[in-house]
């Protein structure tokens, strides 16, 4: 899987560690602006211009509710990275098994070996 | 849990890759078939290939050199020196994919054992960024420029 080339996608859009942190506050539930100026600590310019970033990317999404403005988190444009991490993922599963059925082989080799009480080992 | 499972792969920081999995098998066979030339044959390609080379000096400053014919027919290799070697518990080694021989990483193999069953962990540290989203991408054209340390449990939770 390839991705696109462009820098308005998610792949930047959580380049930024305190974007990936606002992310992270959202994964728990829809939050106000003012309470994650406070949870991050950040001056509120900072954190507005944070969000529309990722509410240019999809990562975010925004209602209002009477004067405050309601900030979710909207997962999809993350499956994009987490398809790049598992194509990687699977190549190490798949070496893995294989690494399964060798220890198998050793365990009963060694097994056996006790059995028939010759103590040496086979180095 | 089973005998099998998942490999695990997250990243802790900009430049680093961690991958872990659980075997059931004591470390010291874990051990064993890490660092045996003719076991790691058996393994190493993963489904991808057929090792033709695996080539071991188990010591610090010895080499280690793996060679894979890829089932494309394409030959790739990779190469790196042993910097801590202490037997069962912990492997320090470079790494180079000869293919991209600027890019060196060190990895970190660590065992640990609890109740007969071992847990495996590489921590893979390449010196900038782009390296370590060039290893992740293996073969894809592009790479990115950014760390998720955390996104993988956001992900998680989205499903």
């Amino acid at each position: 899987m390839a991705r696109a080339a462009t820098t308005a996608d998610a792949f930047n859009a959580v380049a930024e560690p305190r974007r990936r942190q606002i992310l992270d506050l959202l994964a728990g539930g829809e939050r106000p602006v003012n309470d994650l100026v406070a949870l991050l600590d950040l001056a509120q310019p900072l954190v507005s211009k944070h969000l529309r970033v990722l509410r240019e990317v999809g990562l975010v999404e925004v209602r209002e509710e009477g004067r405050q403005r309601l900030y979710r988190l909207n997962g999809r444009p993350l499956k994009s990275i987490h398809d790049w991490v598992k194509t990687f993922e699977r190549s190490w599963t798949e070496r893995f098994n294989r690494l399964d059925v060798v220890l198998a082989e050793l365990r009963a080799e060694e097994l056996s070996t006790t059995e028939n009480g010759a103590g040496s080992d086979d180095e | 849990m089973t005998s099998s499972g998942k490999a695990v792969v997250t990243l802790p920081a900009d430049t680093q890759v961690l991958i872990t999995r659980e075997f059931d098998a004591p470390k010291h066979l874990v051990y064993r078939a890490w660092t045996t030339p003719e076991l790691i044959k058996r393994w190493w390609s993963g489904d991808r290939g057929e090792v033709t080379l695996a080539e071991v000096d188990l010591r610090v400053g010895g080499r280690w050199r793996y060679v894979m014919t890829a089932n494309g027919g394409f030959e790739v290799a990779f190469h790196g020196e042993y910097r801590e070697v202490v037997p069962n518990e912990r492997l320090v080694s470079t790494e180079v994919f000869e293919g991209a021989p600027e890019a060196e990483a060190v990895n970190t193999l660590t065992l640990t054992e609890k109740d007969g069953r071992t847990t495996l962990s590489i921590l893979v540290e390449h010196s900038d960024q782009k390296y370590r989203d060039l290893h992740i991408d293996s073969g894809m054209e592009d790479g990115m420029q950014e760390s998720m340390d955390h996104l993988e449990q956001v992900v998680l939770t989205l499903r």
